[in-house]
């Protein structure tokens, strides 16, 4: 490579040991650095695995896995609700968010005038930075009482004297639910969906949308046929990256989804999922197997992060635009 | 409606002389602009909503001075109304988050340097999956960890544990934003250096990490304030106290209370006193994110004018 030859070339009229030495030491040192990061995340599945490995012994992967009990008073424990609520509350937060996302997104970058998308993606960023703790006061507070009194009860009677077949469905109106979990996911992800959807929209080309309005197209068959299309893959794996984020998002959902352990969940009653349950429950386990449970749960939510996480990054770089991922 | 107005003459144009099927065209294309504002004031609405109502409930609590003098002790000096406060949250916090600092940046930046100052080092494809891989991982598995490498083996909740937990948020954060600021340095830079007769590693330090201060700067300031809002990992690591610890080591070595952490608990407490204490301690985190990512933002701005 050229840079090396030209530090061959040049007689430095510096001692070797200065050159040589330090050299060698920098990259160790950088190198060693770089390890660190790459041990952690080994040290990271192994602990969980290795913290968690008696209930794997006693149930089985697969038992503990599809386990539908979770009763640290009869030390029997299954991860199956947990990781129901978690997959619920992400699909249904995300389903929520990724329209509005998208619109957001085209809107900024595409329709805003530039005083405007500048204004609209600082606050989309600003948003995003909002603490989860943040959003979960707001929704003990704000949220569930105006909820409970606008949504859920009035619902809930309605259902009662009118089909009160789909109570089951809906369960006794708690107020803290899995409905007010997953808004509040949905908002909480919206910004990440929304800024990613951007940045791919951002990297189609120009000559794109020139083409397809030399075609006559309007505007908005310009984005439809010309833009989205192009971008589709970018926006994919960022609602994707959005979906992971929504399963791991820890304290609004522990504030606000009600915390049952027991199936099955209904839509207005108290659920959980498998960062609640770990947050709730960990520092008040005292068996060791309860401990060792929640460190399994935390396992299993390693591994779904890791898949949600891979096919993002395989997406990105299948439809990477012109070498260049979002 | 300005966004609009430049299609207005447009339209009315070439509607004359065009197919039927062009009003159609044209009506579909103003209703989804209609849709897409509708979409983005859907989205900025409740959230800044948030926002507003954690500032109005909160400013009356962080207005006293108490508030940041006095420690929060427990619950029945706020039911009589003594002296209580977060001011042991903040120095915790304070303690927490600087520590956090203190380990990432080092070990973030010079991942950053492997990847993108050794581009063909064997190891790089596997950290890159790897630092992205811990990216993408819920932080409240970092406090797992934490727990397990730290707590368990010291015995007791500590603010270092805390502080380890957050800087295993903002590694590869760091690390990825290093490398991308890095590479955009171009080569040029670096063979100057190396022509001058410097040691590759006098290059990257005194040539090209000056150059892209900024941007590792803004790097390390977004995780930061990704980080510094973290409750999950903060629980079970610097688990919370009420009181100012006795010394200042016990701030590392015992039970800290941080920001996000004693905001959970005091939200889900049952009383209202600390309820408008827990809307005060979410003013000032909100601030803390705030003016971190605004500061970031500033920076990033300079970075872009300089370059053209």
């Amino acid at each position: 490579m050229q840079r090396s030859a030209a530090s061959a070339i040049i007689r430095a009229p510096t001692k070797p040991i200065y050159r040589r030495l330090g050299d060698n030491a920098f990259q160790t040192i950088v190198v060693g650095l770089g390890i660190t990061i790459m041990a952690l995340a080994v040290v990271l599945a192994w602990v969980l695995l290795r913290d968690g490995w008696e209930p794997l012994r006693i149930f089985g992967f697969l038992g503990f896995l599809t386990g539908t009990t979770w009763d640290p008073v009869r030390n029997d424990y299954g991860t199956w609700p947990f990781i129901v609520g978690t997959l619920i509350t992400s699909i249904a937060g995300l389903a929520l968010s990724f329209f509005p996302a998208l619109g957001v997104a085209i809107f900024s970058a595409e329709y805003a005038p530039r005083w405007l998308a500048s204004i609209v993606d600082t606050i989309v960023d600003l948003l995003a930075a909002i603490p989860s703790v943040v959003v979960g006061i707001w929704g003990i507070f704000v949220l569930v009482p105006f909820m409970q009194n606008n949504v859920y009860l009035p619902v809930y009677f309605w259902t009662f004297e009118n089909a009160p077949h789909l109570l089951p469905v809906l369960g006794p109106p708690a107020g803290y639910n899995l409905v007010t979990a997953t808004i509040v996911l949905a908002l909480m992800i919206v910004p990440y969906t929304t800024a990613l959807a951007r940045d791919a929209i951002r990297l189609v080309p120009r000559s794109q949308r020139e083409a397809a309005r030399a075609l006559g197209a309007t505007r908005w068959e310009v984005m439809r046929m010309a833009v989205i299309p192009y971008a589709r893959g970018g926006i994919v794996a960022g609602a994707i990256l959005s979906f992971g984020r929504a399963i791991g998002e820890t304290m609004a959902v522990a504030m606000l989804v009600g915390n049952s352990n027991t199936l099955p969940f209904t839509l207005f009653g108290p659920a959980a999922t498998m960062p609640s349950v770990i947050v709730n429950e960990f520092r008040e386990a005292v068996e060791n197997l309860h401990l060792a449970s929640l460190m399994t749960v935390g396992f299993y939510l390693f591994l779904i992060s890791l898949v949600v996480n891979l096919i993002a990054a395989w997406m990105q770089r299948r439809f990477a635009v012109a070498g260049r991922s979002i | 409606m300005a966004v609009i107005a430049p299609a207005e003459p447009r339209r009315s144009r070439i509607a004359e002389v065009t197919p039927a099927n062009l009003r159609r065209r044209y009506l579909r294309d103003r209703l989804m602009i209609g849709l897409l504002v509708v979409a983005t004031l859907a989205v900025l609405t409740p959230l800044l909503i948030i926002v507003w109502y954690v500032v109005s409930n909160g400013f009356q609590a962080v207005l006293e001075p108490t508030f940041w003098t006095s420690d929060l002790g427990s619950p029945a000096r706020a039911l009589s109304g003594t002296d209580t406060g977060l001011g042991h949250t903040i120095l915790g916090t304070l303690v927490v988050d600087g520590l956090a600092l203190l380990i990432a940046v080092p070990i973030g930046i010079g991942a950053g340097i492997m990847l993108s100052e050794y581009p063909d080092h064997p190891l790089n494809p596997a950290l890159r999956i790897l630092n992205d891989t811990l990216n993408g991982m819920p932080a409240i598995l970092k406090g797992l960890l934490a727990f397990a490498l730290i707590v368990k083996p010291m015995g007791t909740f500590s603010g270092f544990s805390g502080g380890v937990a957050l800087a295993f948020v903002m590694l590869p954060i760091v690390a990825r934003a290093t490398e991308g600021v890095l590479r955009i340095i171009p080569w040029s830079i670096r063979e100057a250096g190396l022509a001058l007769g410097l040691p590759r590693w006098r290059v990257v330090l005194n040539t090209v990490l000056p150059a892209a201060r900024v941007g590792v700067v803004t790097g390390v300031l977004i995780a930061f304030a990704r980080a510094a809002g973290e409750a999950a990992p903060l629980l079970f690591t610097a688990f919370g106290n009420n009181f100012f610890s006795s010394t200042p080591l016990r701030y590392l070595l015992g039970p800290v209370d941080t920001l996000p952490a004693r905001l959970y608990s005091l939200a889900i407490s049952p009383y209202r006193e600390w309820h408008a204490m827990g809307w005060g301690a979410g003013v000032v985190l909100l601030m803390f994110v705030i003016v971190t990512f605004v500061v970031s933002r500033i920076a990033t701005r300079q970075r872009h004018q300089a370059d053209m």
